[in-house]
């Protein structure tokens, strides 16, 4: 089945120099689990793979039901140098969300995850 | 019950909501109003106003903001913290005395003054005893771009807040300290925190971050059940209600819009987040992962649990140094087949501006309702009703930049068809003012405090 990041959990973007931080939270507790085992870090750059120029680093906070990311060289330099119109990456957090993840089926219904049609 | 000191934010950049800071001393009680005027780069544009006139150099705003609240400080001792001084702290304080003059109130009014962390006047001192100013994401050392310095100031932390109030500030003016410190340091006051309390220093710093942006922990810019966040024409700021154990509550003003919840505080929790193990104050590091949120009725989240250790021996330093110019040029391009249109325009505008031989350090092109924002992210494009032809270009060479701004215009008439949009003319060249983070040792940075009566 697939499953829409967007429907699974919330996020808010910022930015520190040439770096966008994207704080991805799980909208139920429940969730936060099978978040933290699907968006590895591998995933997340593969799939800003050619929008973003650097690494990607991972953070977990349990604690917030939230993983946080630092995509680098995200900004075409950041700050005022940058040409972008997000030039301080506040909608990064939405092009994540834009993210599709195929789930098992039975493991899909265990977790109650909506499932995009 | 166990006496609560409460924080109320009033402004989280220079530019915020102008009704914000009355709102925040008339919606209800409140001891201390934290106002934050500073991002990055707004330094820089401080330096350049008072390189122009000695006397300016401060966030003005803040003066209308002091108008507003003058009431509540003189007669419901309320106390304000703001960060609003800039590049010329004195200044702004002269200009609050006078508002206390104007108000009848400057006879039992002070003002603090915290100064120390302007480095620029000792910049070629500190770099020849060996301070290189390393850019901390390049490594650079800043002799590469030192002719080109506009300002330089070190972040400095809550001590000298925290002594500005002992001396009986009612209003304190400081440069760039931490937005953190602003929230953190009347709490540490009025507490009697000491300086290795590092919990309770990192949940003063925790509560300085849920509420330096003002209302996006208040359900501005909030993505969780947007549609449902009530009232946002009147908004209310945030503030927090603080013990001496270093628990908090969040909270907002009854009878104002938005709304604290656990998301709408977990949202700004992770805003501009780097490690969560390590948030690196000049007080305190604090560890994000050890916050706890619970939700303690309507509009109120309590935030405890929060583990800090001892900072490291530097400053982090925000330099600002001119790094050439830049303008951005648009153009609408209207259905059948708008992105089509707009893409030959960017063709037959680089064509023309590669004809001239003109050289950009950078130069880039957005379509602007088809990728923009989330690039090919974005998906399959179907045929838009318009889209935005958006080409930005940098040079260190002003003349360049110029060039390019008259080559968006004539594109109306020499260019693709069902174009619209040129209104406001040809594009604004704008210098750039680039941010170059480094750290300094603690040492050579000294803070210093004095009270107006």
């Amino acid at each position: 089945m697939k499953v829409r990041l967007v429907d699974v959990a919330h996020a808010r973007s910022g930015d520190k120099g040439d770096t966008a931080n994207v704080g991805v939270i799980a909208l139920r507790p429940e969730w936060f689990p099978w978040l933290e085992r699907t968006l590895t870090r591998e995933r997340v750059a593969a799939h800003f793979a050619g929008i973003i120029k650097g690494g990607v680093d991972r953070f977990v906070l349990p604690n917030l039901n939230a993983l946080n990311f630092l995509l680098h060289g995200a900004l075409g330099g950041g700050g005022t140098v940058s040409l972008k119109t997000d030039a301080q990456g506040k909608v990064y957090s939405t092009a994540l969300l834009r993210m599709v993840v195929d789930v098992p089926d039975d493991e899909a219904r265990a977790l109650g995850l909506p499932v995009s049609s | 019950m166990s006496r609560t000191v409460r924080v109320a934010a009033g402004q989280g950049f220079w530019g915020d909501w102008l009704d914000a800071p009355r709102r925040q001393v008339e919606g209800g009680q409140i001891d201390y109003l934290m106002l934050d005027y500073l991002a990055e780069v707004t330094m820089s544009i401080l330096q350049k106003q008072k390189e122009r006139d000695p006397r300016m150099g401060y966030a003005r705003d803040f003066i209308g903001a002091m108008e507003s609240v003058l009431p509540a400080v003189a007669e419901r001792g309320v106390k304000v913290i703001a960060n609003a001084g800039g590049v010329n702290p004195p200044a702004c304080a002269e200009a609050i005395r006078d508002v206390f003059r104007a108000g009848g109130a400057a006879n039992k009014l002070r003002v603090g003054i915290v100064t120390g962390d302007d480095l620029l006047p000792r910049l070629d001192e500190l770099m020849a005893k060996g301070h290189a100013f390393a850019n901390m994401d390049t490594g650079e050392s800043l002799s590469v771009v030192r002719d080109r310095v506009l300002s330089a100031n070190a972040y400095i932390g809550s001590e000298p807040i925290v002594e500005a109030l002992a001396k009986g500030a009612n209003v304190v003016v400081t440069g760039r300290s931490t937005d953190t410190a602003l929230t953190m340091a009347p709490l540490r006051h009025e507490f009697g925190w000491g300086s290795t309390d590092w919990d309770r220093l990192a949940a003063g710093i925790v509560a300085g971050h849920i509420i330096e942006c003002g209302a996006q922990c208040s359900g501005g810019n909030c993505l969780y059940d947007w549609r449902s966040i009530p009232d946002l024409a009147n908004v209310g700021y945030p503030l927090v209600e603080a013990s001496a154990d270093g628990t908090f509550v969040v909270t907002k003003h009854e009878n104002t819009g938005g709304r604290v919840s656990v998301p709408t505080v977990t949202e700004q929790l992770v805003y501009e987040m780097g490690d969560p193990h390590s948030y690196i104050t000049p007080d305190v590091i604090a560890d994000f992962t050890t916050i706890r949120l619970d939700g303690a009725g309507t509009n109120r989240v309590r935030v405890s649990g929060i583990k800090g250790r001892p900072p490291t021996d530097k400053l982090k330093v925000s330099i600002a140094y001119r790094a050439g110019f830049k303008a951005v040029g648009s153009l609408v391009y209207s259905w059948p087949d708008a992105l089509d249109k707009a893409r030959l325009a960017d063709r037959v505008l680089r064509e023309r501006l590669a004809k001239m031989g003109l050289r950009f350090e950078d130069t880039l092109t957005e379509f602007v309702g088809v990728s923009a924002t989330h690039g090919p992210l974005a998906g399959a494009v179907v045929d838009v009703p318009e889209v935005q032809l958006r080409v930005g270009v940098r040079s260190a060479d002003r003349t360049t930049v110029e060039r390019f701004t008259r080559e968006i215009a004539p594109l109306v008439l020499n260019g693709p068809p069902s174009v619209t949009g040129f209104a406001g003319g040809r594009p604004k060249v704008e210098e750039v003012v680039a941010y170059w983070p480094a750290l300094v040792d603690k040492t050579v940075v000294t803070p210093s405090v004095q009270v107006l009566a």
